[in-house]
């Protein structure tokens, strides 16, 4: 590199003999033979051929120069070190070739004088060589070893360089960071660390991580540190509160990381840590919104739920809660008479008390909406414990509440549910809750419901029956049942009444007390009625033609919906023209509420069905409240008195005195007002005598037939039995 | 925290350097116990070593030689070792002063060194790089400030590539130069490596050692070593044993009876 070798020693014309010169130069070649390979020279072979050359020219002069010298041997070897001529080899070599070969080539051999000078030279030229050698070694050693030092020094400044970065961006950084040992103890913590729990540096190394654990520490938090620490996992992160200095509280988001040495066992760990307090706080104010209603500053519905789920999810076996679904009665009318703001004070009022009345632990107060409100209670020994609850919210809200110069008296309505939780959800809790507060209003308000499982099925069945009977139409499980009305005198059949029933697939064949009162509810007893109306004039208008004269009426059942229903009278017309029925082969029986509680309208429709010489019953006679003036005026031709009063007359050797006089008074009263009389519920031979006795006109009841098939009547008709 | 991949890993003298083994071949004292012992015990196990190890640097100046006879100027020197006599600089500056060079090494002793003896020559610079990683190497100010990537230059590889496995890609590596090289532009790559019918127990032996207390080792035959000059057109003669590359007189070619370990050869971007 620096160490540029001018390959030529001497640029002079030699002054040798040309012989000599000429020995000089075989020399030289055999001396390139000899050594080349033995070191590393960066030349061609015919530079170092050149070079040697050079040097053996040099060496032949000095052989022969007087005077004498040994100092170009020296400087000889030298130059052989300089061209890196330093494998130890090329001295060998040059040394042996010298005493071998060089006065015979310069055809001096022996020549004691030169032979004696060529030594020198060989000596001069191994000191040389030698030194030369000692000197480069030297210096390269020195070299290398300053360029040893030279590469640490760099390291070493590259490493404080990052090291210093490291520190500074531990020492700067707005999270806060922490460093401890294996076994807990704080090695270390930055400024962000200490300004977050006002705590210093000394300070935070007299604590192990687990002083810091906090009471309200998720158990994952420290169950995961275990694990870090025994080097199961290398870093987690969780949510983690701090106690400050100051007594506050810090909220914070920790990642803690495993640093491990060399050999992958634990060595430290390292904690980042931020500050999320302000977040925190603020999740919490907006949860709070979120789940609390903002007019009574109850919990709301979400809430509750949410605890709900909470009391199903950890519950243990035998564990028992109970709710009371609570709704003001007449809450509507307070809102609608004196404005929502008095309403809204009622309820945040209401809210108040029932918050008083059930406060405690295990129980939840929350308002569901509107004027409902809920309470939980968890861990109820049995319903005792939640109707005392009730007990307590009713006369709580006894005690009148002035508002704006009101003073309102409020009720209110409260379904009870109380279980154990297995076997049970809390979905099931709440509608069998909100069942049984609509219990308590049906029931009168003012007032709790215990949820009874047997109504409650029973309301079920009913509400299945309700439901099925529109499509139990349209499919035919309907279908009509006649009992003839049998006139006492002479046993003839007069009329037949005709008496739905319903053939369900999965309860069996129903009685109309089942499912008329259900129709009647949900509107269906028209479209029923009329299908059972029709149903009955077919059946009358065949026993017409079969049997002309001695045809029955049929006499069919009006339900107090059919008997306000504005197309009744269309109905009966149509049906009767359809059936080609005389009118007065059918006999309408209506109840005596419905005819007496009739407005002015549906007696038009009696009238109306009179006049077109449709007969009109009333149903069983005497056990509703007939207004006995008012009968006289009504469009009716006949009373049947209820099966009930029959009950004195039916055993054969005593009568009960006062059914036998009601009955012998109705029977009067009818034909004091030209109607006939039909009894219903003759069971017995003493009934049926008893009856005709009494003046009766006509008898209806299993002592006569039971209800069945129209073929039934036709055998009756035709004397068969 | 791991430790930033740009603080230097420590400087160990008791693990053996390929660059000061490599003085210690050539006959310098640029080393230290632990290399001379690797190298004296390698020479044991293949006393032909010492030939092989100086014809690469031989292979060196003669393809610097030629490369100047051809116009290039500039020189990319990868894995440049320990500067012993007879460097990329002396050979070009030599011929051209203008010549502009640049040694890249891994080894901060070598590069320590480099820089000690260069300090003041303004047309060579030397980096410590992974030559594995191109990009970094091509990225540098060293790199960047001397050399003209629109000019000519020769990527020289010498006594490198067999100590890159074939895991690492060394045609990607090459491709990573490659591709930022401007037409004209040359490769220079000599390897230690021999046909698989050539193979001796010396060269397993010296591999091993090498593998065991240097850096691992990957002898390449001759179809594997031409793979690596794709991209390039070979200057004459094309790939051969590397004392056949241009030697510089018949003697040269000194007939030793077994077929030299090791190829060389020259590439030319088209």
């Amino acid at each position: 590199m620096t160490e540029r070798v001018d390959h030529r020693v001497r640029d002079d014309t030699s002054p040798l003999d040309p012989a000599v010169l000429a020995g000089a130069e075989s020399f030289a070649r055999s001396w390139a033979t000899a050594v080349i390979g033995s070191s590393y020279v960066p030349m061609t072979r015919a530079e170092v051929a050149q070079h040697l050359q050079d040097l053996t020219e040099m060496l032949v002069e000095a052989l022969f120069a007087s005077p004498f010298r040994t100092a170009p041997g020296y400087e000889i070897g030298s130059r052989l070190v300089d061209a890196h001529f330093t494998g130890t080899d090329t001295l060998g070599r040059t040394i042996q070739l010298l005493g071998d070969d060089l006065l015979a080539e310069l055809g001096a051999t022996g020549d004691d004088r030169l032979q004696s000078r060529l030594a020198a030279l060989q000596g001069a030229l191994a000191a040389g060589y030698a030194r030369a050698l000692r000197e480069r070694t030297l210096a390269e050693q020195e070299a290398i070893r300053a360029a040893v030092l030279d590469a640490r020094d760099q390291a070493e400044s590259m490493l404080r360089a990052s090291e210093a970065r490291f520190r500074a961006m531990f020492t700067e950084a707005a999270i806060g960071i922490g460093i401890a040992d294996i076994d807990g103890r704080i090695l270390d913590v930055n400024q962000a660390l200490q300004d977050m729990l006002g705590f210093s540096v000394e300070e935070m190394r007299q604590y192990n991580v687990r002083d810091l654990m906090h009471p309200e520490d998720a158990g994952s938090v420290w169950r995961l540190y275990d694990q870090l620490i025994a080097g199961e996992c290398d870093h987690y992160r969780a949510e983690k509160r701090f106690h400050r200095a100051d007594g506050e509280q810090v909220w914070t988001h920790l990642t803690l990381s495993l640093v491990r040495d060399d050999h992958g066992e634990p060595q430290y760990q390292v904690a980042m840590i931020e500050d999320v307090t302000d977040r925190h706080l603020l999740q919490n104010r907006l949860r709070y919104q979120a789940l609390h209603d903002p007019l009574t500053g109850l919990p709301n519905r979400a809430l509750f739920l949410e605890r709900l789920g909470r009391v199903f999810n950890n519950r243990a076996k035998h564990v028992r809660a109970g709710l009371c679904y609570l709704d003001l009665d007449g809450f509507k009318v307070i809102n609608d008479s004196l404005g929502h703001d008095t309403g809204d004070q009622l309820l945040v009022e209401v809210g108040r008390r029932l918050d008083h009345s059930v406060s405690g632990e295990g129980k939840l107060v929350a308002r569901m909406g509107g004027d409902e409100f809920v309470i939980l209670v968890e861990g109820s020994t049995g319903e005792q414990d939640i109707v005392d609850v009730a007990d307590r919210v009713l006369t709580e809200l006894e005690a009148p509440i002035r508002i704006a110069g009101h003073e309102l008296s409020v009720s209110a309505s409260i379904g009870i549910v109380e279980r154990q939780l297995s076997g049970t959800t809390s979905a099931d809790l709440m509608r069998d809750a909100d069942i049984t507060l609509y219990w308590a209003k049906a029931d009168g308000k003012a007032r709790w419901a215990l949820y009874d499982p047997e109504r409650n099925a029973r309301e079920v069945a009913r509400f299945t029956l309700s439901a099925t009977m529109p499509r139990a139409l349209e499919r035919g499980e309907f279908y009509v049942e006649y009992q003839p009305l049998v006139r006492l005198e002479d046993s003839t059949v007069t009329g037949v009444e005709a008496l739905v029933r319903w053939q369900h697939p999965e309860f069996g064949r129903l009685a109309p007390d089942r499912f008329i009162e259900l129709a009647e509810e949900t509107g269906l007893i028209v479209p029923l009625g009329r299908w059972v109306l029709r149903k009955a004039c077919e059946e009358a208008r065949r026993w017409l033609v079969e049997f002309g004269d001695a045809a029955p009426f049929v006499s069919v059942n009006l339900a107090v919906r059919q008997s306000r229903d504005p197309e009744l009278v269309r109905d009966v017309k149509r049906i009767l023209d359809e059936c080609a029925l005389p009118p007065h082969h059918l006999q309408l029986e209506l109840t005596e509420s419905a005819i007496m509680g009739t407005a002015d309208e549906p007696l038009e429709a009696l009238r109306a069905l009179c006049d077109m010489g449709v007969r009109i019953a009333i149903d069983d006679f005497g056990t509703g409240y007939s207004n006995l003036a008012y009968l006289k005026h009504l469009p009716v031709h006949e009373l049947k008195i209820a099966g009930s009063f029959m009950e004195g007359l039916r055993a054969e050797n005593e009568e009960d005195p006062v059914d036998s006089q009601i009955v012998a008074t109705l029977v009067q009263l009818a034909h004091a007002l030209s109607l006939g009389v039909t009894a219903e519920g003759v069971e017995t031979p003493a009934q049926a005598t008893r009856l005709l006795r009494l003046g009766c006109d006509t008898g209806q009841g299993w002592f006569f037939a039971r209800p069945g098939p129209p073929e039934n009547i036709d055998s009756l008709l035709r004397g068969d039995l | 925290m791991e430790r930033p991949n740009w603080a230097p890993g420590d400087i160990d003298l008791e693990r053996p350097s390929v660059a000061r083994i490599y003085d210690y071949w050539l006959g310098g004292a640029h080393n230290f116990a632990a290399d001379r012992a690797v190298g004296q015990k390698a020479l044991e196990y293949m006393p032909e070593l010492r030939d092989v190890i100086l014809n690469h640097r031989s292979f060196l100046r003669r393809a610097v030689r030629h490369l100047l006879e051809r116009g290039v100027r500039q020189f990319l020197d990868l894995g440049s070792g320990i500067p012993t006599v007879g460097n990329v600089h002396e050979i070009a500056q030599g011929a051209d002063p203008t010549s502009k060079i640049v040694y890249v090494d891994l080894d901060a002793v070598a590069v320590a060194h480099s820089r000690s003896l260069l300090n003041g020559n303004e047309r060579v610079n030397v980096l410590q790089a992974d030559v594995r990683d191109p990009a970094a190497v091509l990225a540098s100010p060293e790199v960047n400030d001397l050399l003209d990537f629109d000019e000519p230059i020769a990527v020289l590889m010498i006594a490198l590539m067999h100590f890159v496995s074939d895991d690492e890609k060394p045609a990607a590596i090459i491709g990573g130069y490659r591709d930022r090289l401007a037409p004209e532009s040359f490769l220079a790559v000599s390897h230690a490596g021999y046909e698989a019918d050539e193979e001796t127990g010396s060269y397993r032996a010296v591999r091993s050692m090498y593998d065991r207390s240097v850096t691992p080792m990957t002898y390449r035959n001759k179809a594997e070593f031409t793979s690596l000059f794709d991209g390039f057109e070979l200057v004459e003669p094309g790939v051969v044993r590397m004392p056949a590359w241009r030697p510089e007189s018949p003697d040269d070619l000194e007939p030793s009876g077994r077929p030299f370990p090791a190829f060389a050869a020259v590439g030319r971007k088209a």
